[in-house]
């Protein structure tokens, strides 16, 4: 066992129990938050590959470290905008599910 | 173990530079929307969709007359380090459909998304145009990267532009659509990066055209093949992932409705082509084509059963969708049972584009006329469309020839699209495929004729419009369904576009 | 066994621990919280992977960030948290949930342990090309010369994400400042960091910007520091956040991208290529973008954090 492959497993292990809190949460806001978890273990794993891939005396290879900044850049603007929605919808009706709304014939325009 | 295949580096082609005007045109204008604000924002777009249809054109000229792929290498660097773009006949087509598509949305948007007089910028107007020019920038760049990486991002920003469209009446139903398919959408391009992190640590590129050379069936091309899979079909709405898209397609406003039905589910579908044609066509068994196939018929069959209890016309066309998007994906397994036979696989992959182009034409003209009908009447309560057909005589014919086109009657572009896969299904053997388009087709023509029978009942009295609707909105949605009439046209053209710059497998030979 | 796994060790454990915690607990703020630990716990695990520029956007973004968007959002939502929780699905579906979850991660953790050895990697290509860049930190040169279009088009979610948010702007208040008024005690606790850490933060932003050239650092980082520092001063009531509508602020969020596009494409007949930099010129141009982008992104974000319009411009 060797440190990126520590991380390695960490990642996969994150990424299970973000996807199990994604599936179980009924507040959209902990899905919101699962979803984040699931960014985050694949970000490790490409932190893993990345260090896995140190040569030439830099400590990782820097193609996947830059992918990864932009991913966390990416990952926050989606949480941003999830969590707009969320607090809008909160405010419209007071719901904090995304339990169907029963609408039989929904008003379309 | 990091050997790339030795092949010729790529170069920049002739012409690639239309590429990147292609790409950065819609930022531009999103960019000038955003600054200039206001009324501005219906200009610039009506001035952007224009310009890009013609470089969008210029594209389909170059491929055609050169007969290959182009391509642009960014900041002059050659993957696997930097990225390029590529447009061969798949991207260059779904360029020209998607620019022209969008000028038609734009001509029918125009009167109704005007910012009010008096008002120096209103929120639905502005909101509107500026995220349809976000639409079609992450269009065009799901089309044109080739780059996994680069293609996320493409992802992610379609994402961006469709969530807010599906909510821009807000209304509650709307905002929890909006945030469903939000969350449907997040968890596939994350389940999708995940695979590109995959191929990543296994291949040391990300590079579509690279990667294809040097995939081999191990743990890491198989999880990544399926994480990715799964990611882009519920991006896609594939049954069973489904269950967003009706809601979200059919409260936005009718021209919104329009592209997220015709064109936002296209650009994951494009991935999963690029995915199992060109980056892992050698890792993808025969039984996870007829998986993926099985899948597509389950969605026609609920979709189509779904949509013929509708009682709203807007919901109706929704259901639709999710059903001629179960059509897509019949490509799959033919396409592969045709390259074991050692036949070229053309027949099942122009079918398949030729089924997207078809259902984005048709789908944008009835959803825009669905919103025709609605302004007209006040409802679009499927059982009081009586007298339609009178006051809104070109909308109503756009809405059957639109139909005709989903069932697939000649010379429909969608009749073109079924006869190709129906060949490719019988000539590789897959007989059910060809019960499940047939059961299909007369599951859609019930749909439609109920529809244009309920509209060609006439009313003696009563039923005034609440509102006219402009005959050339009309004419809008007319020429659009037209077109999709009229696609299968193409067979009679010289070359088969799609076909540029695809490889030919067994004509090269293996390496 | 060695010290450094043994830590390692340690802190994978503790992420993981906080990290269950966030998912589990009852209490919605609290897993809020949880997420702010995890963030710099998860900054730590970057620093082990040799990945400094990482690490800081991970503490800024993931720990910093979306922490304060999240516990915000708790705090807003309290009202409905005994409803919602009513609403948790049962043993069977949580089973079939762990499931899921459990079989996806013993599916990654074989491909992780089945990995190639040696590793492909594209580090040789950097270091060959990274001279002609003139830059020392090999991440800068890959997101703004090797791999620039995708640093681009982020800079193009960013705007994305906030015409999105703004989409969720009630009619009433177009237009109008986003976020509630925050009324503080001008000589409390927050008013006086307020007053205390901007300066400073600012010499620090501007620092990490410009020594991201050549050490781990740059836009983002900077940018995110910036955002913190302006979102502190509004939270503690000393300024307000400006009126959507106003010119200026649409040219501050557009700017980073416009001077990219517009070296970019100058690269074009100078360099023969869009986003091509010309010989000897690169770094220059590369800090020029970086520089504009700082301002851009740190707009974008605190915008992105306080949400769409909640009252009328009253200027």
């Amino acid at each position: 066992m060797n440190v990126p492959t520590l991380f390695g497993l960490c990642g996969a292990v994150l990424v299970g129990l973000g996807l199990y809190g994604l599936v179980v949460s009924p507040q959209p806001l902990r899905k919101i938050l699962a979803f984040n978890l699931v960014g985050s273990g694949v970000f490790l794993l490409f932190g893993v590959v990345a260090r896995r891939g140190a040569a030439l005396g830099m400590g990782g290879d820097p193609v996947p470290q830059a992918l990864v900044i932009t991913g966390i850049v990416v990952a926050f603007s989606a949480t941003a905008l999830a969590v707009a929605l969320v607090l809008r919808l909160h405010d419209m009706t007071g719901a904090a599910t995304l339990a169907p709304a029963d609408a039989d014939e929904p008003p379309v325009a | 173990m990091n050997a790339l295949p030795a092949m010729l580096p790529e170069t920049t082609t002739a012409g690639g530079f239309l590429l990147v005007l292609t790409l950065i045109l819609p930022f531009v204008g999103v960019l000038a929307a955003l600054t200039l604000g206001g009324r501005h924002a219906r200009r610039v777009a009506m001035l952007a969709i224009p310009l890009g249809l013609v470089l969008s054109l210029a594209i389909v000229v170059e491929a055609v007359q050169t007969e290959r792929t182009l391509v642009y290498l960014l900041g002059g660097w050659a993957p696997p380090l930097g990225i390029v773009l590529r447009a061969d006949g798949l991207s260059a087509v779904m360029l020209l459909t998607t620019a022209v598509i969008l000028l038609a949305v734009a001509l029918f948007a125009h009167a109704d998304f005007d910012t009010p007089p008096g008002t120096r910028e209103a929120r639905r107007p502005f909101m509107f145009w500026t995220l349809l020019l976000a639409m079609w920038g992450s269009l065009n760049a799901v089309f044109l990267a080739g780059d996994l990486f680069t293609l996320y991002v493409a992802l992610e920003l379609l994402g961006f532009a469709g969530v807010p469209l599906v909510c821009l009446d807000e209304r509650a139903e709307t905002l929890q659509a909006a945030l469903r398919y939000l969350l449907f959408a997040l968890l596939g391009s994350v389940l999708y990066m995940l695979g590109a992190v995959l191929l990543y640590g296994a291949y040391g590129t990300l590079d579509i055209a690279l990667l294809a050379g040097l995939v081999r069936p191990e743990p890491a091309a198989f999880a990544a093949a399926a994480l990715m899979t799964v990611g882009l079909l519920a991006k896609t709405a594939l049954f069973p992932l489904h269950l967003w898209l009706p809601p979200a397609h059919a409260g936005a406003p009718a021209a919104a409705s329009a592209v997220l039905s015709a064109l936002a589910v296209k650009g994951s579908f494009f991935l999963v082509i690029r995915l199992w044609l060109d980056v892992m066509p050698g890792i993808i068994t025969p039984a996870a084509g007829q998986l993926l196939a099985a899948f597509g018929a389950a969605a026609i069959l609920v979709g189509n059963v779904v949509a013929l209890r509708q009682k709203r016309l807007k919901m109706l066309i929704a259901y639709s969708t999710v059903a001629q998007i179960g059509y897509l994906f019949l490509m799959f397994p033919l396409a592969a049972g045709l390259s074991a036979m050692q036949l070229p696989n053309d027949p099942a992959v122009t079918g398949g584009l030729l089924q997207a182009v078809s259902h984005a034409t048709a789908k944008a003209a009835m959803f825009m006329g669905a919103g025709l009908i609605y302004a007209t009447l006040g409802h679009d309560r499927i059982a009081d469309l009586a007298g339609v057909g009178r006051q809104l005589p070109m909308t109503l014919l756009a809405f059957a020839l639109g139909g005709s086109a989903l069932v697939g009657l000649p010379p429909a572009g969608g009749f073109l699209a079924k006869w190709l896969l129906l060949s490719a299904a019988l000539t590789t053997g897959q007989w059910w495929w060809v019960v499940v388009m047939v059961v299909g087709g007369l599951l859609t023509s019930a749909y439609v004729f109920i529809v244009v029978m309920r509209a060609l009942v006439t009313v003696d009295a009563g039923n005034t419009p609440k509102m006219v609707v402009p005959r050339h909105r009309e004419a809008v949605v007319l020429a659009l369904a037209s077109l999709s009439f009229l696609l299968g046209l193409a067979a009679l053209l010289p070359v088969d576009i799609v076909q540029i710059g695809r490889p030919q497998p067994f004509a090269a030979g293996l390496p | 066994m060695n010290l450094a796994l043994l830590f390692d060790g340690m802190l994978v454990v503790l992420i993981l621990a906080v990290a269950v915690w966030t998912v589990t607990v009852r209490d919605s703020f609290a897993a809020g919280i949880g997420y702010a630990v995890y963030g710099l716990l998860l900054a730590l695990a970057w620093v082990r992977l040799a990945a400094v520029d990482a690490a800081l956007t991970e503490a800024a973004i993931g720990g910093g960030l979306t922490s304060v968007l999240m516990i915000r959002a708790t705090v807003r939502l309290r009202a409905g948290e005994a409803a919602a929780r009513a609403a948790t699905p049962g043993p069977l579906p949580r089973l079939l949930a762990a499931l899921l979850g459990g079989s996806v991660a013993a599916g990654l953790a074989l491909v992780v342990l089945a990995l190639p050895d040696p590793a492909p990697t594209l580090a040789p290509q950097v270091a060959e090309h990274i001279a002609t860049t003139g830059l020392g930190n090999a991440v800068t040169a890959v997101l703004l010369s090797f791999r620039a279009i995708d640093t681009l088009l982020e800079a193009v979610v960013l705007i994305y994400a906030l015409i999105a948010v703004w989409t969720l702007t009630p009619d009433r208040f177009w237009g109008g400042r986003p976020g509630p008024k925050y009324e503080t005690d001008p000589n409390g606790m927050l008013a006086y960091l307020a007053r205390l850490l901007p300066p400073i933060g600012i010499v620090v932003a501007v620092y990490v910007l410009w020594v991201g050239a050549d050490l781990p650092g740059g836009k983002f980082q900077a940018g995110t520091l910036l955002a913190a520092m302006w979102l502190l001063a509004i939270m503690a009531g000393l300024t307000e956040a400006p009126p959507i509508s106003r010119r200026w602020l649409r040219g501050v969020l557009v700017a980073g991208t416009v001077v990219f596009l517009a070296i970019g494409f100058a690269g074009v007949p100078l360099a023969g290529a869009f986003l091509a930099y010309p010989e000897g010129f690169a770094k220059p141009l590369i800090v020029a973008i970086e520089a504009a982008s700082m301002l851009s992104i740190a707009f974008t974000l605190a915008l992105l954090v306080l949400g769409p319009p909640e009252r009328r411009d009253q200027a």
